[in-house]
């Protein structure tokens, strides 16, 4: 068992974050103030009472498949090394020296049993316990006292291999956090062979602007047919009838099949499912033009015979918006994520995904689909996200005129049985509807308004 | 969609992105850049120059029908997103594009709706430390140069760097050379870039 550090949140001559603003003020039913995107105040207190006082998504773990293998991430703006240990349980170690806070470790990646400071050789295990320190005889004091060991996020869950981490003791297990959202992921996953899926490198974004921008992105279905309209008349150059992509958003999309939904603790996802023929190959369909589909498509029917629909799908873009709050969606066959970088700076990474054979595809199948899957999962990054993102840092340079304070997301808000409550507490709207804003901007004020319980762990 | 692989045009259909032509792929951008097979030849090596230099005056110039011209038909254009590009059938990659998906490229440019290239970036070009190298194919050569683009955009300068791999036919009437396919190798390829839009 890892000892706990009560963290005095905040900092010692601070002003408390719960006392920053009157959050009611800058949160509103309908509205929100300029200043929760553009204050750092607000951005250093977010810092904490959110990336830390909620569950935030650090890493998959096929990202560290073997023990003792690392990667280097960011919880807000802590530095992190995401390891698993030499008995395999994983860890999110604070990626600091206990003695003068230098990072220990500056790669993105590899396989370490420890790690050694490189400026004065304060050596650590991956367990994060201190190893040992040059020339120990200067210290009057013994140096094994756990103060010494590496801090490290006391809650570290995995959800069937997305590694979550919260540094608040009160915050609900993941599962229960999850709720009713864990049903969306187990259907992303389970469309895959064996339930499970492994990433492959990423397209990776950086963008001037906060880092909400993207996750009041994340569910949105208002902007689709303006912020990608390139992307769709692009996809749809040579379609004809036969519309590709994210067309059915050109026409009336609140009149479709497709809805949003909000699930609870700033968590929501956009189910665009019900638009697609319920067949084999009815996600193929929809698939617009990427390298090689005229070849597989081919060859596969040849090879497998009607099968072959079945296994074209899993190169297909699985058309769901699977929203984590604060950092964390699941898009076509991407992994999403948020990192905030300063008031006004955000990366957004794209995480491919690839297929693994569970004993029902074959070595050959298996590279194939792969080979579709990733030429699908470039073309959204390549030709919609670029404009959505030039968008989100416009959005931070107009937030820049003081006078004119407030952003609206009142969307559907006040319309008789547009948005509809229903008895679990999940909220669903038509799919152009701002609901998921209202409801995760509450999320973001209650964690904004409320102390958070803190703590770090050492080793003891 | 129609069948018939032989007669298929690739700026309306895929075939020719099967898993012979990535396996080519790999192959032919792995160890290339060997001094044994240098092109010593300065008539030859001044010729990849001109190509290389047309090619990045043909981009900052936006006239990419004719920077496609410098294609063959049956192209690749690839930006790896690891530095030493893996498998491109089990990495998700910068860029991968065939013919269709580089003409998809322009025409997505061309719509006036493309907002993270409106306006659209101004860009210089310099292309330096052109070297080429012969391959097992006497027709086929790989051509290695630096680059360093200058872009502005949205009020700022910027500057996106690295190397590039083209392999090069020789062209039908044996004149000149055509580019079957292009490997952009950002220097940091592997890290979050703002605003990756314009073509490299």
């Amino acid at each position: 068992m890892t000892a706990l550090e009560k963290i005095n949140n905040p900092p010692h001559g601070r002003l408390d974050a719960t006392a920053l603003y009157d959050w009611d003020y800058l949160v509103q039913e309908d509205r929100a103030h300029r200043l929760i995107y553009t204050d750092p105040a607000i951005f250093e207190a977010e810092m904490t009472h959110i990336f830390g006082g909620t569950w935030t998504y650090l890493a998959h773990e096929s990202e560290i498949p073997n023990d003792n293998d690392f990667i280097t991430r960011r919880l807000g703006l802590r530095p992190l090394i995401i390891v698993r240990d030499g008995a395999g349980k994983i860890r999110a170690l604070y990626n600091r020296c206990t003695h003068r806070g230098t990072t220990l470790c500056r790669w993105d990646k590899g396989n370490a049993k420890s790690f050694q400071c490189p400026y004065h050789g304060w050596n650590f295990l991956n367990t994060g316990k201190l190893r040992g320190v040059p020339w120990p005889d200067g210290y009057a004091e013994d140096m094994r006292d756990p103060k010494y060991n590496l801090a490290q996020v006391p809650r570290v869950e995995s959800y069937r291999g997305f590694l979550f981490g919260t540094l608040n003791l009160d915050a609900l297990p993941l599962t229960e956090h999850l709720g009713p959202i864990s049903k969306l992921i187990d259907e992303w996953l389970d469309r895959n062979p064996g339930g499970k899926v492994v990433v492959c490198e990423a397209n990776r974004f950086r963008f001037k602007g906060n880092w909400k921008l993207a996750y009041d992105n994340s569910c949105d279905g208002y902007h689709v047919a303006y912020s990608h309209r390139s992307l769709l008349e692009t996809e749809n150059r040579f379609a004809g009838e036969n519309a590709k992509g994210m067309a059915y958003y050109r026409n009336s999309p609140d009149t479709l099949a497709m809805y949003m939904r909000y699930t609870g603790h700033g968590n929501h996802f956009k189910d665009k499912r019900p638009n697609l023929e319920q067949r084999p190959g009815g996600l193929w369909a929809l698939e617009s033009a990427h390298p090689g589909m005229e070849h597989y498509e081919a060859e596969f029917l040849r090879r497998y015979g009607e099968r072959a629909f079945a296994l074209l799908d899993l190169a297909g873009s699985e058309p769901v918006n699977i929203n984590v709050f604060p950092n964390f969606s699941l898009l076509g066959n991407h992994i999403q994520v948020f990192e905030p970088l300063s008031v006004a700076e955000t990366n957004a990474i794209w995480y491919g995904t690839m297929v693994v054979d569970d004993g029902t595809l074959g070595a050959e199948a298996t590279t194939d689909i792969n080979a579709l899957r990733m030429r699908t999962q470039e073309g959204f990054p390549n030709f919609g996200e670029v404009d959505d993102i030039a968008n989100f840092e416009q959005i931070q340079r107009g937030l820049m005129a003081v006078e004119d304070e407030w952003v609206y997301m009142h969307r559907g808000l006040g319309i008789p049985d547009r948005v509809q409550r229903h008895d679990d507490g999940t909220i669903t709207a038509p799919a152009t509807d701002e609901a998921f804003m209202r409801e995760h901007f509450k999320e973001w004020k209650r964690l904004m308004k409320n102390p958070q319980n803190l703590a770090i762990a050492r080793e003891p | 969609m129609s069948a018939p692989a032989a007669t298929a045009d690739p700026s309306r259909s895929s075939y020719y992105v099967n898993d012979a032509l990535y396996r080519e792929l790999i192959a032919d951008f792995t160890g290339w850049q060997d001094d044994a097979r240098a092109v010593t030849d300065i008539a030859e090596r001044d010729g990849f120059r001109r190509l290389l230099e047309r090619e990045a005056r043909l981009l900052d110039e936006l006239r990419y029908d004719d920077w496609l011209a410098l294609y063959a038909p049956e192209c690749i254009y690839w930006a790896p997103s690891t530095p030493r590009a893996g498998d491109p059938r089990r990495e998700i990659a910068v860029m991968f594009d065939d013919r269709r998906r580089l003409e998809d490229r322009v025409y997505r440019l061309r719509t006036g709706f493309a907002w993270s290239q409106a306006p659209a970036s101004r860009t210089v070009r310099l292309i330096s430390n052109v070297e080429a190298f012969t391959t097992a194919r006497t027709d086929v050569r790989m051509l290695r140069s630096n680059f360093l683009i200058s872009e502005f955009w949205d009020n700022e300068t910027r500057l996106l760097t690295g190397w590039a791999g083209h392999r090069v036919v020789r062209d039908g009437d044996g004149a000149g050379w055509k580019i079957t396919a292009k490997q952009v190798n950002l220097i940091d390829c592997d890290q979050c870039i703002r605003n990756p839009s314009i073509i490299l």
